[in-house]
């Protein structure tokens, strides 16, 4: 600003400072000016920056509280967490079947038309009791990949007729399959695991089926809100005009006898487009119910899985398993938890004494001497 | 706009003198003109019909405005508008984009927002990626628009202020807009009229052809300049006429020199008159004292002088982003390591699945293809340097414009920045600079006006020896200080009337007026004192109340009334004046000398002068012998009114008579009350249309006459404030003309004295008188008043024997008592002495005065020697004591911004002397303090004489340094922190002059004055110009890479604010000038502390927490992407929804950033104030230092990877999916971050608390409220329901908590180790501030009171920091022992002056005095540094004491004399017997503290005196040995 005059000032002196800021004063405090508008500055707590406030200072002595405190709470917690998560009982078993003596490794290299069916035996050591979770895991499955992920089309999934018919360019190039639309379309629908596990409970001679519930294993805003079969009454019907996933099988209408669990809306096929965050993961595959409060679901014993071995992971170097799992309010055996709350409690607590020797030969130093006289 | 076409279009070559006949060569010229810049520019009246329409040139100067609006050549003009926008309604979408596009940042984030176009490479939706780049453009775009709207706003009001100007076909002047001058105009300007353009005077109401510019708007100085009417113009008879004028300027062409214009005027005759700056009015400045003034435009708009001047505003970036924008620099390299290692790992995962066949989830390219590993990573990097680049804080910049206006405004509101009086509070001009404020290290102040209120206030005089103290004047500036401490308690006192003061006041501030009043409104001492300022609105450059309202001493006056009785007595007796006592005798005169001895102009208020010409038809000074013979005929001159007026004269004694007989407040109120009454009725319709007398009003100019009205315009303050006072006495100037004065006198009436001659002040005679003829006497008498060091020596010598010259010697030397003790009052003195001339003397005296006169060569030098001859064997009346007021609180604000590590020096336009008096009162320069003084008349004397004082400087200060090395080992320990200011030596000061300075400025100089100049204490430079204040300036800040501060308030520190790292002006004292161009503008100095001490930490230590808190926190959030790639095959994925990422910064976790950035405390401004160290941590740059960029990045790191690694764990191998398990670790890391801050938030208000409460509550509810809203729109994502589940899984808590608190522990921990076991000095003071908060109520007491037990228990105590104020020499020894310096030798050839130490202690009397015999020598400039050591009674009083002592001093063997000197026995027991003294002068620096007046200052005082004196040891003995080192010819060069 190069011009700058007296008069300037005087003709606009008042607004000067407003202007850089733009904060008028408001109304004149009338403490001392009589006059009309003064320019003098409120006297309030906030604008002379004298709000009341908590100056906390961080010192040993001030802070030493607080990880007693942290200490006390976290202990106990991770002591309750541990003990949960071992109560937890787990069985893991990999059919992938790279190793030679595997009974799967028949499947690696499988070239009939007839799907590979191995079958592996177990022993369970401890009873499972309540709810058991059936998961089939996957290792050295990248399914966080970024064009992975991005692969899909949420609006075909969620019955929308259009994207149907012209699926979101995010699923090229599983988008289509020569002119005709894929549905489900993309990467992720594409690779939809689709091994059979069945389990068999060894009796001496006899195998009885262990029941296996498909429904109610996706989420239910998933099953009921965001997959939905687009509107029509025949599902071959309504998905006439569209082609299977290049890897299918077959179509994603014939995924499953039952009307509710058919189409995009099959149990697990959600599961599976719900992509997992790590390369190593599992997914829910069925539900054993209990049986009551006196039998045990899975009771200590010999069992056979079943496996239709259709999803091939060793070409990446993947890992396929097959979990059970008794579940508990915080979820999956973890013991990683518990332990991090004890340790790091255990630690705060440690810190806890330090400071209070610190404390006691420095802290006083500061209420003494920082004074001057 | 037009500078350029303007300059072409009337420029012609210089040769070109009569354009009108030479209408080919013209045309010719024409042509040439774009490629040859010509040197001068021809200007007609406008209003002479266009020669001819071939000459599109001549018309554009020729027409009347509509005509040459339609022609278009306007053009070629610059005309008066004024034009600082930037944009354009059209033009500002563009250019501010492309202005925008120049900060690198926004280019980088468009640009990666656009990579996200590319869908090989898209990370995010594109448009969402646009949003948040779209977002910061719109915001500052938006500031900027705002910023030039009020740009546009201020241009468009000055633009529209109105001047007369002539109208060709209204034959008469009429009102138009400043913007609508044009070059060729004629304008017309009355008094108290801004000038709107550079006019050339043609014409002038006042008789002489005069006309007084006040130009403080452009150079500063409130003192009025003359200017005279072309002098063809003066001998026109009749008015003059506009139409009438026909002639042709050439002159140079637009240039920013204020001090020169050049050019010639032709008339139409052909004859050629030269046109000097003593013809030009410059814009900007104002009418004064004239009526009526008329001119022809010559420069108009832009390229006048003043607006040339101006260069733009420097852009300034505060040394805290400069560094912040290294650290980005750094961002950037981390963010490419990054990319590239993940691009390397993507190629290489890609590679290991390249042999087989291709897995799953290896999503192939459209066409089916797979890219090959080395594209992939290729494509991948920048794909990761979407994902990553929120390291690269893309809302840094705009938090940071927000925090900086949020501290814009709170330093606004900061009432203790607000100045009652002026009803002005600090105003930030520069947005962007606030955090500078904490970091300066040097101050570059200007004196007049910044440190002093520019007013001289008359306090006290002695009469041929006898002290008349004036405590009546004393006790009521005392009254008005205390006034100001209970201003509350005044204005019910003051009643209605200072209401309707206080009302007028506001009133006058605001309108658009163009009177004065403003002038009115300066700073007085204080708030009551303002109220009488605004009530007594006199129109008057050097005079507030102060200086008028002097309370006679009741003794004086009596004798004064008593004086004037017997003189009326005699004159009507007829009998000689010889028959009075020589006490009254002297004591008229000395009140006549008073009076009349300056070049103090009379004048009315509004009114300018009426001349009246009648006695004398002889025009003074005397001109030849003739005249002198004529003249001196005996015929007296008969006392008695040459006016009309005598008889509202006397009327108007009569009132001032019962006013100043009453010595209480009240009476001056009720006086005050009248006067009141009087003005505010006629003054605010002056105001309205700025000059004229209003009718009804019943003003006349005989009315205007009135004691009250009467104003003195004076070109020095100390002479307004001599007349003021001899007026207070009823002995008033009422006229001066060139060649007569008149004065009203008590009893006697008129006396009118005729003028002989006035030998004007020159800073080397240091001293002016008058020669008059009395008219009582009919005597030629001689009135000499100067300083007192030059005056003594020219008093008449009076023999011992006679009782009267017994009697006269001792009223010298009583006289020299109380001008020694006036001066260490700090009063400014001045002798005023007498002579009487015999006819005969005079006329001897008068022919060799004539003959210099009149000589060709040598004329200034035989002038000198005139002067000389004649101001001999004077007869001494008195002295006076005149105080030029510091502002409020000027000493104590030094010493404070002094202990904060502050290097000060002042930058002054003033003459040596003045201005080392100033730096004595505010205490910028201590008595004990060694001065060097450099005064080269040449560059090689500059060298030579710098090189002296370096190696002087040198060799004193290492032997120094070892002798302070044991005490540094034995008294502090290494605690003590290393300052910047190192270097600087505790007790040396410099000055340095002008002349001097510019060749110290000198390329090859600069790094010598410099290195001597970082040394001093303090640095004094006089006589500096604008651009030489600039220079020094930017020589610190290049040279040194301080950053600086300049301060000032008027035009001519423009330059060296504009150059400062920080520029502040000081507002409403003297024009806008220095305001406009500064970044803040506080009222008074004193707030100069408050807004460096607090507001410039707050706002360094808020901004650079806020700085390093960013960089934190996008580095840990971008970490915990990048660790994830290590689980992504490195594809570039990012586990949080794209929505949380893109608006993570600039929603949920900016508002509590932002709200530590601007309310944060770190240590409240109590402590801060109190303890003045605490600002070196801001110079130190300790809040962010690199290496904290640095710990913070690896601070990052680790609490990147817990907040990434416990989730991991904590999921590892569940049935998680990946934005379920990506909103945990948001959370976490919202959690951590937001905590993060709470840990390094000092202060905790209910501000904070929401903020943090509100950034975590909107998380949750965007988070909820997203991810229920849609379960299809946001893919890829489509996080539908995820919190939801989230959050009834107590997995989630379990996994937030722990990682939090992980996360957290080390910062945690390392704060409280820090804070227990080394805490810095604001810790401390934060510590401090909460132990003792109730101790700092009265904050300075409490800190400053030393330690009586000194070092041991300064050791011991954490806060050494508060202490150093009792020991300063503690605080620079290990300073000193740091700056490697080269041995000591001990030889020394100093060159030194004598400064008050050497004078005091070292010197005998003998020597003393045979330095007192070099000061005849003309060229003496040290001689102002020995008015200060000898009108010294604080030194006088040691010297006696320190006799045994000096005779010791005075060894002749100087070795020896350094060896005892440098012995710490010698050191004990000089520090010894300094304790003495420095309690004697404890007690004579009580009296004069009025205000601090606390006996812990004085205690402080003493001791600081004990502790420094050790150093002062030194400086004596070595200064001893340069006296004898014979080396006295360089000091006086």
């Amino acid at each position: 600003m190069a011009i700058n005059y007296n008069a300037k000032d005087e003709v606009d002196g008042g607004h000067g400072s407003n202007l850089v800021v733009g904060s008028h004063t408001g109304p004149g405090n009338a403490i001392g000016g009589s006059g009309p508008k003064s320019r003098r500055p409120d006297n309030t707590a906030f604008k002379q920056q004298r709000l009341p406030a908590w100056q906390p200072i961080l010192t040993a002595g001030t802070v030493l509280p607080a990880f007693f405190i942290v200490g006390l709470i976290f202990i106990p917690i991770g002591i309750g967490v541990f003990v949960t998560s071992n109560n937890i009982r787990e069985f893991e078993i990999d059919y992938t079947g790279t190793d030679e003596k595997d009974p799967c490794n028949k499947c690696l290299f499988w070239n009939d038309t007839k799907p590979c069916i191995c079958e592996i035996n177990f022993t369970l050591e401890q009873p499972f009791e309540g709810y058991v979770f059936m998961y089939y895991g996957l290792s050295n499955f990248y399914q966080n990949h970024r064009r992975y992920v991005k692969s899909r089309d949420d609006s075909q999934l969620n019955g929308d007729t259009d994207s149907l018919k012209n699926p979101s360019k995010e699923c090229e190039p599983y988008r289509k399959d020569g002119d005709k639309p894929i549905a489900p379309c993309g990467a992720i629908a594409n690779s939809m695991f689709n091994d059979t596990l069945e389990l068999f409970q060894m009796n001496e001679s006899s195998l009885i089926r262990v029941p296996l519930h498909k429904k109610g294993i996706a989420w239910w805003t998933d099953k009921n809100v965001k997959f939905r079969n687009p509107p029509g009454g025949n599902l071959s019907e309504v998905f006439k005009g569209t082609t299977k996933p290049l890897n299918w099988p077959k179509p994603v209408y014939e995924l499953d006898e039952d009307p509710e669990n058919n189409g995009f809306i099959n149990e697990d096929f959600i599961v599976w487009m719900r992509t997992a965050a790590l390369p190593t993961f599992r997914k829910l595959y069925r539900l054993i119910e209990k049986k009551g409060v006196l039998h045990p679901t899975l009771p200590v014993g010999q069992y056979l899985l079943r496996i239709t071995y259709n999803y091939p992971v060793h070409t990446f170097d993947g890992r396929k398993r097959m979990i059970l799992s008794t579940i508990s309010w915080m979820g999956g055996k973890n013991p990683f938890l518990g332990i991090a709350y004890i340790t790091v409690g255990s630690i705060c607590f440690l810190l806890g004494v330090v400071l209070l020797v610190i404390h006691h030969k420095y802290g006083n130093r500061n209420n003494s001497a920082d004074i001057p006289n | 706009m037009g500078r350029d076409g303007g300059a072409r279009r009337k420029e012609t070559t210089a040769g070109e003198g009569n354009q009108g006949r030479e209408e080919p060569r013209r045309l010719r010229q024409q042509r040439h003109r774009r490629r040859r810049e010509s040197k001068t520019r021809t200007v007609r009246s406008n209003l002479l019909p266009p020669p001819g329409g071939g000459e599109p040139d001549v018309t554009a100067k020729g027409a009347p405005h509509r005509w040459r609006r339609n022609q278009g050549s306007s053009q070629y003009l610059a005309d008066n508008r004024l034009k600082t926008t930037k944009y354009t309604v059209l033009s500002f979408l563009p250019k501010n984009l492309f202005e925008q596009f120049h900060r690198l940042a926004n280019v980088y984030f468009v640009l990666i927002a656009l990579f996200n176009f590319v869908p090989v490479l898209n990370a995010f939706q594109p448009e969402l990626a646009l949003a948040p780049v779209l977002f910061i453009l719109a915001v500052t775009a938006i500031k900027d628009l705002w910023e030039d709207y009020s740009r546009h706003r201020s241009d468009h009001e000055i633009n529209h202020m109105d001047c007369l100007v002539y109208c060709r076909d209204e034959k008469k002047f009429v009102n138009r807009y400043w913007k609508e001058v044009r070059v060729g105009d004629f304008v017309q300007l009355r008094c108290n009229e801004i000038i709107p353009a550079d006019i050339l005077l043609l014409s002038s109401s006042d008789p002489d052809g005069l006309c007084h510019i006040e130009t403080a708007n452009l150079d500063g100085e409130t003192n009025l300049k003359q200017r005279q009417v072309v002098r063809e113009f003066l001998e026109l008879d009749a008015e003059f006429n506009p139409l009438k004028f026909t002639s042709i300027i050439e002159c140079e062409k637009p240039n920013n020199d204020l001090s020169r214009f050049r050019g010639y005027i032709i008339h139409e005759n052909g004859k050629k008159a030269a046109l000097y700056k003593e013809n030009l009015l410059l814009r900007g400045c104002t009418i004064r004292n004239t009526e009526e003034v008329t001119g022809i435009v010559i420069y108009a708009g832009h390229e006048t002088k003043a607006l040339l001047n101006n260069s733009g505003p420097r852009y300034k970036r505060s040394k805290l982003e400069r560094q912040m924008n290294m650290d980005v620099l750094w961002c950037v390299l981390i963010l490419t390591v990054m990319c590239l290692f993940s691009a390397v790992g993507h190629g290489l995962w890609v590679w290991q699945y390249g042999e087989r066949k291709k897995p799953l989830f290896d999503v192939p390219e459209s066409d089916g293809s797979y890219l090959s590993p080395v594209l992939a990573a290729v494509y991948l990097f920048l794909t990761m340097i979407i994902v990553l680049q929120v390291l690269i804080p893309i809302s840094l910049y705009v938090s940071i414009e927000i925090v900086k206006i949020c501290q814009v405004f709170f330093i606004h509101q900061d009432k203790e920045l607000y100045d009652e009086e002026t009803d002005s509070k600090l105003q930030c001009r520069a947005l962007n600079i606030t955090e500078d404020l904490g970091q300066i290290q040097y101050i570059f102040s200007d004196k007049t006006g910044t440190l002093t209120e520019n007013k001289m206030v008359f306090r006290r005089c002695t009469v041929s020896g006898i002290e008349y103290s004036h405590d009546a004047n004393a006790r009521r500036i005392a009254m008005y200080q205390e006034a100001d401490s209970e201003e509350e308690e005044v204005v019910p006192k003051g009643g209605t009337l200072s209401q309707r003061g206080s009302i007028g006041s506001h009133q006058s501030v605001k309108i658009v007026h163009r009177t004065q009043s403003t002038k009115s409104h300066r700073r007085t001492g204080s708030r009551a004192e303002a109220k009488r300022a605004s009530i007594l609105s006199k129109h008057t450059a050097f005079s507030s109340p102060m200086e008028k309202d002097i309370t006679p001493d009741p003794k004086l006056f009596e004798k004064v009334n008593e004086c004037a009785r017997c003189l009326e007595i005699m004159r009507n007796q007829e009998k000689s004046l010889s028959h009075l006592t020589p006490e009254l005798a002297d004591i008229f005169d000395f009140f006549i000398a008073l009076t009349i001895c300056n070049t103090v102009v009379v004048t009315a208020p509004n009114q300018p002068r009426h001349k009246v010409r009648v006695r004398f038809e002889l025009k003074s000074p005397v001109k030849t012998i003739e005249d002198f013979i004529r003249r001196f005929t005996p015929s007296r001159l008969t006392s008695g009114s040459n006016s009309g007026s005598s008889s509202s004269l006397s009327t108007n004694k009569s009132t001032h008579k019962t006013g100043s007989s009453f010595l209480s407040t009240l009476s001056t109120e009720s006086t005050l009350l009248k006067l009141e009454a009087r003005l505010t009725h006629s003054s605010p319709k002056m105001n309205n249309n700025g000059y004229g007398v209003q009718p009804g009003g019943g003003w006349t100019t005989e009315n205007s006459l009135k004691e009250g009205e009467l104003r003195y315009e004076a070109e020095s303050p100390d002479e307004a404030a001599l007349v003021y006072a001899a007026r207070a006495y009823n002995c008033s100037l009422v006229g001066r003309l060139p060649d007569q004065v008149s004065v009203e006198l008590p009893y006697l009436g008129r006396l009118t004295f005729e003028l002989l001659h006035t030998l004007g002040f020159d800073s080397i005679r240091k001293r002016m008188s008058v020669v008059i003829r009395h008219p009582l006497t009919d005597e030629i008498n001689v009135y000499t008043k100067g300083a007192d060091s030059v005056m003594m020596d020219l008093l008449l010598p009076c023999s011992a024997d006679d009782s009267r010259g017994k009697h006269q010697k001792k009223i010298q030397s009583k006289t020299q008592n109380y001008l020694n003790l006036y001066a260490v009052d700090g009063l400014r003195t001045l002798c005023i002495a007498k002579k009487v001339l015999s006819k005969e003397e005079y006329a001897c005296w008068l022919q060799r005065h004539l003959e210099a006169e009149s000589s060709l060569e040598n004329r200034d030098e035989l002038l000198f020697q005139s002067a000389i001859r004649l101001e001999t064997n004077l007869h001494l009346l008195g002295a006076t004591g005149i105080e030029d007021r510091l502002q409020d609180g000027v000493p104590e604000t030094i010493a404070n911004l002094r202990q904060a590590g502050l290097q000060i020096w002042v930058l002054t336009g003033d003459k040596q002397e003045t201005a080392v008096n100033i730096a004595y009162a505010c205490k910028l320069l201590d008595h004990d303090e060694e001065i060097i003084t450099l005064n080269a008349e040449s560059q090689e004397t500059c060298a030579a004489l710098l090189e002296q004082c370096l190696y002087y400087v040198e060799t004193k200060f290492s032997s120094e340094v070892k002798k302070s090395l044991g005490k540094v080992n034995i008294g502090f320990t290494s605690l003590h922190p290393p300052s910047s200011s190192a270097t600087t030596c505790p007790n040396l000061g410099l000055v340095i002059d002008g002349k001097t300075l510019a060749y110290a400025l000198d390329r090859t100089l600069e790094d010598k004055f410099l290195s001597l100049a970082r040394r001093c204490r303090s640095v004094l430079c006089c006589r500096s110009t604008p651009l030489q204040k600039s220079m020094v300036v930017k020589l610190v800040r290049n040279k040194l890479k301080a950053m600086t501060l300049a301060i000032g308030d008027g035009a001519n520190d423009v330059s060296m604010i504009q150059v400062a790292d920080v520029g502040v002006g000081i507002s409403g004292q003297e024009g806008m000038q220095a305001v406009m161009a500064s970044d803040f503008a506080v009222p008074r100095f004193r707030q100069l502390e408050k807004l460096l001490l607090v507001h410039g930490h707050w706002c360094y230590s808020r901004l650079a927490n806020m700085v390093l808190y960013f960089f934190y926190k996008n580095a840990m959030f971008v970490a915990l992407l990048f660790w994830y790639q290590f689980y992504c095959g490195f594809s570039g994925s990012s586990m949080i929804d794209q929505w949380f990422l893109i608006f993570f910064n600039l929603l949920f976790s900016s508002l509590p950033q932002l709200i530590t950035g601007v309310l944060d405390k770190d240590v409240p401004a109590e402590i801060l104030v109190a303890v003045p160290q605490l600002y070196k941590s801001g110079q130190n740059m300790e809040e962010y230092q690199p290496y904290m960029f640095w710990m913070n990045m690896i601070d990052a790191a680790y609490q990147s990877l817990v907040c990434f690694f416990i989730p991991y764990f904590a999921y590892r191998d569940s049935d998680v999916d990946i934005f379920s398990w990506g909103t945990v670790i948001m959370t976490i890391a919202l959690f951590t971050i937001i905590l993060h801050l709470g840990i390094e938030t000092k202060t905790w208000t209910w501000l904070h608390w929401t903020a943090c409460g509100f950034s975590i509550l909107l998380f949750f509810i965007v988070a909820l409220v997203y991810n229920a809203s849609c379960s299809t729109c946001f893919p890829p994502s489509n996080p539908y329901w995820t919190m939801q589940k989230l959050m009834g899984d107590p997995m989630f808590y379990l996994t937030t908590i722990i990682s939090s608190v992980v996360a957290l522990l080390p910062r945690f921990l390392y704060r409280t180790f820090q804070g227990t076991l080394f805490p810095t000095q604001l810790q401390l003071g934060r510590q401090l501030a909460r132990w003792a908060p109730k101790k700092f109520n009265v904050p300075k007491d409490t800190i400053s009171q030393p330690h009586p037990a000194g070092e041991q228990e300064l050791q011991s105590s954490a806060l050494k920091g508060s202490h150093n104020s009792g020991s300063p020499p503690q605080d620079h020894f290990p300073l000193a022992s740091q700056s490697e310096l080269p041995p000591a030798s001990v030889t020394e050839s100093k060159s030194e002056q004598r400064t008050p130490n050497v004078n005091v202690q070292s010197l005998n009397d003998t020597m003393m005095d045979s330095l007192r015999g070099h000061s005849p020598v003309p060229q003496r400039p040290e001689g102002a540094i020995q008015e200060g050591p000898s009108g010294d009674s604080e030194g006088e009083s040691s010297t006696r004491e320190v006799s045994p002592l000096s005779s010791i001093l005075d060894l002749p063997d100087f070795s020896l004399l350094n060896w005892i000197s440098s012995t710490p026995l010698f050191n004990e027991f000089g520090r010894a017997f300094r304790l003495s003294q420095s309690s004697l002068q404890t007690d004579m620096l009580g009296g004069t503290f009025l205000s601090v007046g606390s006996q812990l200052d004085q205690d402080l005082k003493g001791f600081k005196r004990e502790t420094s004196d050790c150093f002062q040891e030194k400086v004596k003995g070595t200064a001893a040995v340069c006296h004898n080192s014979e080396n006295l010819e360089t000091t006086f060069l």
